[in-house]
């Protein structure tokens, strides 16, 4: 793939506020079109890694290019091509909701139709609400029709979801998924796992400001390994027969509750086999059978270290 | 460099603001309706023949404090509170584009301030004997000069000092500016001090022109320290981030 095919690249990128160092030697890269999912506990560095995209601060080392341009030095010319959301704020309260979206119209040449945008994001019956009256899923709402009101090429969008109820939620995940289909670069950062799993073809999960994985949601939950398989079944079977049979240590084998069993073991066809002519052996019945991958927040909390202590 | 388009979008939501806020218009209009009604009927303190022609270029200094150092300064500091500063640093609308809109929505309130001033100046006898445009060139250097303390509170205070700070400032200026009463009326040490703020120095020379006195040469000077220094310190100081 061509230089000319990235929306962003970040390579080595450093920056301390004092000397709390806020993201450090971050390097990656994301594709035109791409929905790229930045995932970290708070303080992770997240949204210093967003802000220095948008050319809000400026890196004390390494480079970063958006649409192969500089945020500092292209600034004006990326004004016009990106779209931003913050993660609060940003709101005149005593504007309505229809004047602030006219106001973003103005700023772009040939912008998005306001009357569009606010139907996109289900707030047309709020247009004449000005916005201290909203409530915070709303102003969520109308921060990302402002983000989107200069038919962006590259979207940031920072904790979009955040405060939203889940019939909002559902709608901005639509909205992200048309934009990834019309060819838009959605960079996101979010604390919610199943907002990643869904949406992101590829997340970056930061930790104290290093980058600690990268990859396609189901990159990172196999590669992560410990993949187990469950099955429910009449309570007190042989575990260490079973163990045998499958051709496993007996500590492989467990009975988690009365009558739910988990095998630490890849669901592959062959366990499954086995299992299946082990329950015909011995004349047991099968409750439910399942085979389950870690989850991506399994892996997170593996990764941030933040499982720790729980 | 914003396009026109921008800056007229963001002028005109400057203007509805402006205009939706009520304590600010009470600020920009009332009060200096107020004093001038008040002080012209009721002699209060003794000025000269026609307290009409001491208060009306009192009253034009007060109106250009009140729009361009409170309800600009005060404007912004929420602005800024709110992250609108920082949410337009994003878009097209570049700085100076936002400065633009800002200056065009100061230059409009004060014009039809002073419309509104002049006109009940002259509804109560005001016969002024002077230079208007050297008035107007006087007022827009206050302008310059209170504007510029009202973004040097909005960029380095949080909003709400900025709104006490911006308020209490524009009493005391009240106080010390000669626009309700003469300077001679203060005690000589305040009365010093006041020659050298910026208020005095708008007041006293609109009021020489206007009447057609000699040129009032050093509130000039006074007053050009104040227009050209505090910029200087804004840019030097402004945050755009709370």
């Amino acid at each position: 793939m061509s230089v000319t095919d990235l929306a962003i690249e970040v390579v080595g990128a450093t920056k301390a506020y004092g000397a709390l160092v806020a993201v450090k030697e971050l390097s990656f890269t994301v594709d035109r079109g791409e929905v790229f999912g930045i995932l970290g506990p708070n303080g992770a560095g997240k949204t210093t890694t967003v802000e220095m995209l948008e050319g809000y601060r400026f890196p004390d080392a390494g480079t970063i290019r958006v649409l192969g341009l500089d945020p500092k030095a292209d600034a004006d010319e990326l004004h016009i091509r990106v779209g931003v959301m913050l993660q609060e704020g940003g709101l005149s309260p005593g504007l309505k909701v229809s004047e602030t979206l006219r106001l973003y119209a103005g700023f772009y040449l040939s912008p998005d139709s306001p009357e569009r945008l606010l139907d996109l994001v289900d707030l047309t019956e709020s247009r004449n609400t000005t916005i201290r009256r909203l409530s915070g899923g709303q102003r969520q709402r109308l921060s990302l029709a402002l983000a989107l009101v200069g038919k962006p090429e590259v979207v940031f969008l920072d904790e979009p979801t955040a405060g939203m109820d889940p019939r909002a939620r559902l709608v901005t995940w639509e909205i992200i998924k048309n934009l990834r289909a019309s060819g838009v670069t959605v960079l996101l950062t979010t604390h919610a796992m199943d907002e990643a799993e869904s949406l992101c073809d590829r997340v970056a999960i930061l930790d104290q400001g290093s980058l600690v994985a990268i990859g396609s949601p189901r990159d990172l939950t196999s590669r992560a390994g410990g993949n187990e398989t469950r099955f429910t079944a009449p309570p007190n079977l042989d575990r260490a027969n079973l163990a045998v049979a499958l051709g496993l240590e007996a500590t492989f084998v467990r009975e988690a509750k009365p009558g739910e069993y988990l095998i630490a073991a890849e669901p592959t066809p062959e366990l499954i086999a086995l299992l299946a002519l082990w329950l015909r052996d011995e004349n047991v019945q099968l409750g439910t059978l399942e085979a389950s991958q870690r989850s991506l927040e399994e892996v997170f909390l593996r990764l941030t270290g933040e499982g720790d202590h729980s | 460099m914003s396009s026109r388009r921008a800056i007229l979008a963001q002028t005109r939501v400057e203007l509805i603001l402006t205009l939706r806020r009520g304590e600010s218009l009470l600020l920009s209009f009332l009060i200096p309706l107020g004093i001038l009604v008040f002080f012209s009927k009721v002699s209060a303190v003794k000025t000269s023949s026609n307290p009409v022609n001491f208060l009306v270029p009192g009253v034009l200094s007060l109106a250009v404090m009140s729009t361009a150092m409170v309800g600009l300064g005060i404007a912004t500091g929420f602005e800024r509170r709110y992250g609108v500063l920082k949410r337009l640093g994003s878009t097209p609308l570049s700085r100076s584009g936002l400065l633009a809109a800002k200056t065009i929505n100061v230059a409009v309130i004060e014009l039809m301030q002073i419309a509104v001033i002049v006109a009940t100046g002259l509804a109560l006898g005001w016969d002024p004997d002077g230079r208007f445009f050297l008035a107007l060139l006087l007022l827009l250097l206050g302008t310059v000069a209170f504007a510029a303390i009202g973004m040097f509170l909005a960029g380095t205070l949080r909003a709400e000092t900025t709104l006490a700070a911006a308020n209490g400032l524009f009493l005391v200026l009240l106080f010390l500016g000669g626009m309700a009463y003469p300077l001679n009326r203060l005690p000589d040490v305040l009365a010093s001090v006041a020659r050298v703020l910026p208020a005095a120095a708008l007041s006293e020379s609109v009021r020489a022109v206007l009447a057609g006195n000699n040129f009032p040469w050093s509130e000039l000077v006074v007053l050009l320290i104040w227009a050209i220094l505090m910029p200087v310190v804004v840019v030097r100081t402004f945050r755009w981030e709370e």
